[in-house]
C-alpha cells in the first residue's frame, strides 16, 4: 500500500484540501482516487450537486484551460475525462434523486460522411464535465438523424462535428434544413472541428465555431445563460 | 531490385510530389460525404485524370487515392470487405499512368489514420491496427506501388503500428505526421519527438516528416525541427495551401499559386528533400513549386522572421519542444502522483 512520498491518504484530507487533491488526482487521470473522493465527500454530508461542481467541474476547468492553451494534449485530457467518468456515475443517480439544478442539454454528432469522433467525444465528456446533459449520436449521421434526436430530446444545443475538408460543408446542408423547417432558431448550434475556422461557422449559419472542447463548454455556458435570461425577461 | 522511388531519391536534389487529392476530387464532382476510395472502381478516368495533374504539373511522385483505404475506415461507407479491390485498383491506376509518363515517376500508396483512438487511452488494440494496415499494405502493394506511404497521422502508437505492417509487408516506407496543436500533433508529438520515433524502427522509413497542419509557415517551423535533430534521413513536407475559407458552398484555401512556389523553396532551404502539397493544393500550385525549385538556388535556412514575412504568421507560439516545452506555460496542476 505505502508508495513512498507519493501516498496520500484520501480520508485524513480536511474537505479543503481533499478537494485540492482531487483537481490534482483528475488533473492526472486517476480513476480510483476520483471515485475514492467522492464517496468520501458522500459520507461527510456534501449533496451530490456540490461536489459534481466544486470538486469535479472545478478539476476539470483546469483540464480544460491547460488543454486549451496547448499544455495538456488529448491523450491526458481522455485519461481525465475517464476519472472524471467514475466520479459522475457514482452522482448521476443521487443528482436524478435530489432533483439538482442542470446546467443544460446538449445533441451532439458528427456529420454525414466522417467517421471521426476524437473531437466529439472530448467535446462530450468535457461538456459532461461541466454538467451539462449530453447526448451523443455517433457519427456518420445525415439531416435525418439531427433532427429526429432533436425531435426526441430537445436539447439547449446542437453540437456538430467534422474532420475532413470532405465533410465540413455537410454542416450547411443540415442548419439549411433547420431553417426551411423553421426550427433553426429553437436552438444554438455550435460547431467545431479541425478543418474549420471562425468565419466558416458564420459562413454557415451557425452560432458559434468552437476551436476546441475546453471553448465549446465556455461557448456552451454563455449562450446557454444568455437564452435563459431572454426567456425570464 | 530497382525502386523507381529509391533510386529518385538517391539521384535527385528535392523530388516535387503531389497536391491534394479531396480538392480536386471535390472540383471533378465528388459529393461531401462520399468515399473517394469507391471512385478508384467507379470513376477510374477521373482518378487518372487526378494521378494524370500531377505528373503533367511536374510532380515527381503522386499519392494514390488510398487514404481513407483501411478496413477501419472503408467500413462508414460498408465497404469494409473492399479493402483489397479499392487499394488495388487505386495502386493499378496510379501505375499506369506512372508507366505511360515519359520520366520516371514513382508511386507512393496513401495510407491514412484509422480514425480510431489506439489503446491505452482508446479502444483499438495495437494487433486490430496492425492488422488493417497489412490488409492495405498487401493490396498497394499488389497493385504495384514503389512505396508505402502512410500520411496525417498523430498517435505515436498509430504510427508504430503501421510501420510493423509494412514490415510484414516487406515494403519500403515514408510516413508523415500532422502537426496540427500548438505545433505538436493532436496526440501531442513534436518534430523532436518524431524524429527519434523513426529512428526505433526495422526497417526505418525511407523519409519522413510532416504534412497538412495549420498553413505554410507553421509546416515550416516543424520541417527546422526535424533538422534541427541532426537527422541524415530525407525530411517530407506536404503543407496545405493556405487556410480553408468558405466560398459559394465549396471549400476554398486561400494560398496562392505564388505562395506555394514560396513555401517550396523555403522548404528546401529548411531542409525538406521531398516536398508537396496537401489539402487546397492543385496542378497551379504544383506548377509554381515545380518552377521555384527548378530556378531558384538553395539557400541558407531562413529563420521564423522570415518565413513569417514570407508565407504569414504561426499559428502558434512555440512549436511546443525546446525549454518552452509546454507551449502555453506551466501544468497548472496535477502531481505526478502513482497509485498506490
Amino acid at each position: 500500500m505505502s508508495d513512498d512520498a507519493d501516498d496520500i491518504i484520501l480520508a485524513e484530507l480536511n474537505d479543503e484540501e481533499l478537494v485540492q487533491q482531487m483537481f490534482d488526482d483528475l488533473y492526472d487521470g486517476l480513476k480510483e482516487e476520483i471515485e475514492e473522493g467522492v464517496n468520501i465527500l458522500l459520507e461527510r454530508g456534501w449533496a451530490p450537486y456540490k461536489i459534481l461542481t466544486e470538486a469535479l467541474v472545478g478539476g476539470m476547468t483546469i483540464v480544460g484551460a491547460d488543454f486549451r492553451d496547448g499544455i495538456l494534449f488529448v491523450p491526458e485530457v481522455l485519461l481525465a475525462a475517464n476519472a472524471m467518468k467514475g466520479g459522475m456515475a457514482i452522482l448521476k443517480p443521487l443528482l436524478a434523486e435530489t432533483g439538482a439544478p442542470r446546467m443544460g442539454s446538449m445533441v451532439i454528432g458528427t456529420v454525414k460522411g466522417d467517421i471521426h469522433d476524437i473531437g466529439k467525444n472530448l467535446v462530450s465528456m468535457m461538456m459532461e464535465g461541466a454538467g451539462f446533459e449530453v447526448v451523443d449520436i455517433g457519427i456518420n449521421n445525415p439531416v435525418e438523424n439531427y433532427l429526429e434526436a432533436l425531435e426526441e430530446h430537445k436539447p439547449d444545443i446542437l453540437g456538430m462535428s467534422a474532420l475532413l475538408t470532405t465533410t465540413m460543408p455537410y454542416m450547411k446542408v443540415v442548419i439549411d434544413t433547420m431553417v426551411e423547417q423553421g426550427k433553426r432558431d429553437d436552438y444554438i448550434v455550435l460547431v467545431g472541428g479541425a478543418p474549420l475556422n471562425e468565419e466558416f461557422g458564420k459562413a454557415i449559419g451557425a452560432d458559434g465555431y468552437c476551436r476546441d472542447a475546453a471553448v465549446a463548454v465556455e461557448m456552451a455556458k454563455d449562450f446557454v445563460s444568455r437564452k435563459h435570461n431572454q426567456m425570464s425577461a | 531490385m530497382t525502386n523507381t522511388f529509391i533510386t529518385l531519391l538517391e539521384s535527385k536534389d528535392a523530388l516535387l510530389a503531389d497536391g491534394a487529392t479531396g480538392t480536386n476530387l471535390f472540383n471533378m464532382g465528388l459529393q461531401s460525404g462520399d468515399a473517394p476510395e469507391l471512385w478508384n472502381v467507379d470513376e477510374p478516368k477521373k482518378i487518372e485524370a487526378l494521378y494524370q495533374g500531377s505528373v503533367d504539373a511536374g510532380s515527381d511522385l503522386f499519392l494514390t487515392n488510398t487514404f481513407g483505404g483501411t478496413a477501419a475506415r472503408l467500413k462508414l461507407h460498408d465497404a469494409q470487405r473492399r479493402v483489397r479491390e479499392l487499394n488495388m485498383a487505386g495502386a493499378e491506376l496510379g501505375r499506369n499512368v506512372a508507366d505511360r509518363a515519359e520520366r520516371k515517376i514513382a508511386v507512393a500508396g496513401s495510407v491514412g489514420p484509422t480514425g480510431e483512438i489506439m489503446e491505452p487511452v482508446g479502444e483499438l488494440s495495437h494487433a486490430l491496427a496492425v492488422e488493417m494496415f497489412h490488409e492495405q499494405a498487401e493490396a498497394l502493394k499488389e497493385g504495384g506501388v514503389d512505396v508505402l506511404w502512410l500520411e496525417t497521422i498523430s498517435a505515436p502508437e498509430e504510427f508504430r503500428a503501421a510501420a510493423e505492417a509494412f514490415k510484414l509487408a516487406d515494403m519500403p516506407w515514408c510516413g508523415t505526421m500532422s502537426f496540427d496543436t500548438a505545433g505538436r500533433t493532436m496526440m501531442g508529438v513534436t518534430s523532436a519527438d518524431m524524429a527519434k520515433l523513426v529512428e526505433d524502427f526495422d526497417p526505418a522509413p525511407l523519409a519522413y516528416g510532416a504534412n497538412c497542419g495549420t498553413g505554410a509557415s507553421d509546416i515550416l517551423r516543424t520541417v527546422l525541427g526535424f533538422a534541427a535533430q541532426g537527422t541524415t534521413r530525407p525530411i517530407i513536407s506536404k503543407g496545405n495551401a493556405g487556410i480553408p475559407k468558405y466560398v459559394d458552398g465549396h471549400i476554398h484555401y486561400d494560398g496562392t499559386p505564388e505562395l506555394m512556389g514560396e513555401y517550396a523553396a523555403m522548404a528546401r532551404d529548411c531542409g525538406a528533400k521531398i516536398i508537396g502539397g496537401c489539402c487546397g493544393t492543385m496542378p497551379e500550385h504544383l506548377r509554381a513549386m515545380r518552377e521555384a525549385l527548378d530556378t531558384r538556388s538553395r539557400g541558407d535556412a531562413p529563420t521564423l522572421d522570415q518565413i513569417v514575412s514570407v508565407l504569414g504568421p504561426f499559428s502558434s507560439d512555440s512549436d511546443g519542444t525546446g525549454d518552452d516545452a509546454s507551449a502555453g506555460g506551466e501544468r497548472r496542476r496535477g502531481r505526478g502522483r502513482r497509485r498506490a
